[in-house]
């Protein structure tokens, strides 16, 4: 099992005014699935997205991580738990706009003090892999939005995580953009990685192999009713 | 560390203008501090040259009566002090600070030095022996110096200075004329003047007067003709080369030992005292000192003013920068990394500041000395401290927005857009 969330509720708020945003959520997830979350803004699923990736703590319940719970992780252990696990893909890609396409997959790299020779050498297999191995050495504004993207998901996974976290990863981008990036998620999930990806597009949804449904802060099986 | 740099420049150069101006605080610090020491330490070198004489190395031992000198005009000299002998002076020159030695007698006369109708208002006499000249550093200019005959022979000659020359004998060769001492005839044989390697440079009132009643009318005569014009037994003084600047203060204190020992009496009224300029130049220099150490603090207040400057634009930095340190946080970077990035800028920052403010303040010395005449002498040790102290306040000022970027939540950070 790579993940357990068992009676996941986080609150936000203050003790008189608490403002609930998941509310038991139960989920678990085998290595290598691919699993879509869907749900309208306000809904919790970044809040859910956070607590994956060990950006957030819940407020209740118990997460596990291949079968580890680590809630009582400090600050330290958590920043290596994202490092060395998780992948992380974002809307806005977040790339720093001084660092070439290599340097910025080569961050978490950095981070986790794989030596420096080694680290161009694992950001251009990453570069590759996304097909952008000929715009190395570019700077984020002499690319387009998908190549960005493209070059954010190289840096996701060029530490070779466990699971890979997408939010909204075409949410700013056109669709013929989009259909590139949806096309690398199926490549890497036919490799065997498991991703969990938010999105409220349900012809994104649709891709992957499972779907989930959260409204309101409850987390079902399904697309949207 | 090295991408913590590489960081920081590019921090730097994106906000080229506003780092520029965070750093004028540190520079303008840096600048005066720079400057003020320059200028301090240059005056420092200036007054020992001034005051001892570069290359003279002259200490002259007199007596003294509490904190004056004796005046054997109006005194009568104590029957404790006898006069001295050559034994003495013998006993003075194998102290192997003294380099050379020679006794002298002096009085002031005014209006006692004549020729013609002419009179010097304001003068010296001076007693000496022949070796007198070449001790205190006067050549002879026109004419001869004394011989031994002069002395043995008491020949009424006299050796007398360019601005005696000048007032009695407007400029015409004075050497073979006759002039009135103190009612007695006496033939100038020589004019003398200072060597050349001694030129003092007057910056003060004090000094002023140390030199123009020193340079202003000297005549000399041979000690073997005083008892003519003065008393026999009048009192002598020292002079002294010692062997080098150094030394100075060493040997004026032995001489002055050894003259004191032939006092015949325990703690005397009257005692010989050492002129040591070397003191007089330390303690002069002490005082330039202490009170540029006063402008320091200031220069040094401008620079903690300079570091909140800092502090401010970090803070900034910190804010505008909060979406990437949202991202490093969730690609796993570690608060003492992000900390590190921004303590590193602040140091970068400040320590670019207090190199420019090195080169603005060696700048400003020049120009200082320009204008002022006053020479600088520009220290390694001080350039290595200040900029040192600057990447220091930097670390200060920078630890407060460090440790502000370091907490930031990543969550808050990434939705910071």
């Amino acid at each position: 099992m790579l993940i357990r969330l068992e009676h996941i509720e986080k609150t936000y708020g203050t003790a008189d005014h608490p403002v609930p945003v998941l509310h038991d959520v139960n989920f678990s997830m085998e290595d290598g699935e691919y699993y879509a979350i869907m749900g309208p803004s306000g809904s919790g699923k970044s809040t859910l997205m956070n607590i994956l990736g060990y950006l957030d703590t819940p407020t209740r319940g118990t997460y596990y991580f291949e079968d580890v719970d680590n809630s009582r992780a400090s600050d330290t252990q958590m920043a290596k738990i994202r490092n060395e696990k998780i992948g992380f893909v974002f809307q806005s890609f977040h790339l720093l706009q001084r660092r070439k396409a290599w340097e910025n997959v080569a961050l978490p790299l950095m981070y986790g003090n794989v030596p420096k020779r080694e680290r161009r050498e694992r950001a251009e297999e990453a570069l590759t892999e996304v097909g952008l191995k000929d715009r190395m050495d570019f700077y984020p504004t002499q690319l387009s939005g998908g190549q960005c993207q493209r070059v954010a998901i190289a840096r996701a996974i060029c530490t070779q995580p466990k699971l890979l976290l997408a939010d909204e990863p075409t949410g700013a981008l056109d669709s013929k953009s989009g259909q590139q990036i949806m096309d690398i998620f199926d490549r890497l999930h036919e490799r065997g990685m498991s991703i969990i990806m938010i999105t409220h597009e349900l012809a994104v949804a649709e891709r992957a192999s499972d779907m989930m449904h959260i409204y309101d802060g409850v987390l079902s099986k399904g697309g949207p009713r | 560390m090295l991408e913590n740099i590489r960081e920081a420049f590019d921090g730097i150069r994106s906000h080229k203008l506003r780092s520029a101006l965070t750093m004028l605080g540190i520079i303008i610090g840096i600048a005066s501090i720079i400057a003020i020491s320059s200028t301090i330490m240059g005056t420092n070198e200036q007054i020992k040259q001034n005051l001892v004489g570069s290359g003279s190395n002259v200490v002259t031992v007199r007596l003294y009566q509490g904190d004056y000198p004796f005046e054997s005009a109006w005194s009568t000299l104590p029957e404790y002090i006898p006069p001295l002998d050559s034994d003495t002076l013998d006993e003075i020159r194998n102290v192997k600070e003294v380099a050379s030695a020679a006794f002298y007698a002096q009085r002031d006369a005014y209006g006692q030095i004549r020729s013609g109708s002419k009179s010097l208002s304001a003068g010296t006499i001076y007693g000496v022996d022949r070796t007198f000249l070449s001790v205190y550093g006067f050549t002879i200019r026109a004419g001869r110096g004394f011989t031994d005959s002069d002395t043995d022979q008491f020949r009424k000659v006299a050796l007398i200075d360019e601005t005696v020359s000048a007032t009695l004998f407007s400029g015409a060769n004075p050497v073979g004329e006759t002039i009135d001492i103190c009612g007695e005839p006496y033939v100038v044989i020589g004019e003398f003047t200072r060597a050349s390697d001694f030129r003092p440079t007057v910056t003060t009132l004090e000094e002023y007067f140390t030199y123009n009643t020193s340079s202003g009318g000297k005549v000399l005569i041979p000690f073997s003709t005083w008892p003519v014009l003065f008393r026999y037994d009048e009192p002598r003084s020292l002079v002294i080369r010692a062997v080098d600047t150094d030394s100075m203060t060493a040997a004026g204190r032995k001489a002055e030992e050894i003259l004191n020992g032939t006092i015949q009496k325990e703690n005397p009224e009257v005692r010989y005292k050492s002129e040591d300029l070397l003191e007089q130049a330390k303690n002069l220099q002490e005082l330039s000192s202490a009170t540029n150490r006063q402008l320091i603090l200031v220069a040094g207040i401008s620079l903690v003013v300079g570091g909140i400057g800092v502090m401010n634009i970090m803070l900034v930095s910190v804010t505008e920068r909060t979406p990437e340190i949202g991202l490093k946080k969730a690609l796993g970077a570690r608060r003492r990394r992000i900390s590190a990035q921004f303590l590193i800028e602040a140091g970068v920052l400040t320590c670019l500041g207090g190199i420019l403010g090195v080169l603005v303040g060696i700048g400003l010395a020049y120009g200082i000395s320009k204008m002022s005449g006053v020479p600088i002498f520009i220290s390694w040790y001080i350039i290595a401290a200040t900029v040192v102290f600057s990447f220091v306040i930097g670390m200060v000022f920078g630890a407060i927005p460090a440790y502000r970027a370091a907490r930031l939540d990543p969550i808050e950070a990434l939705r910071h857009e």
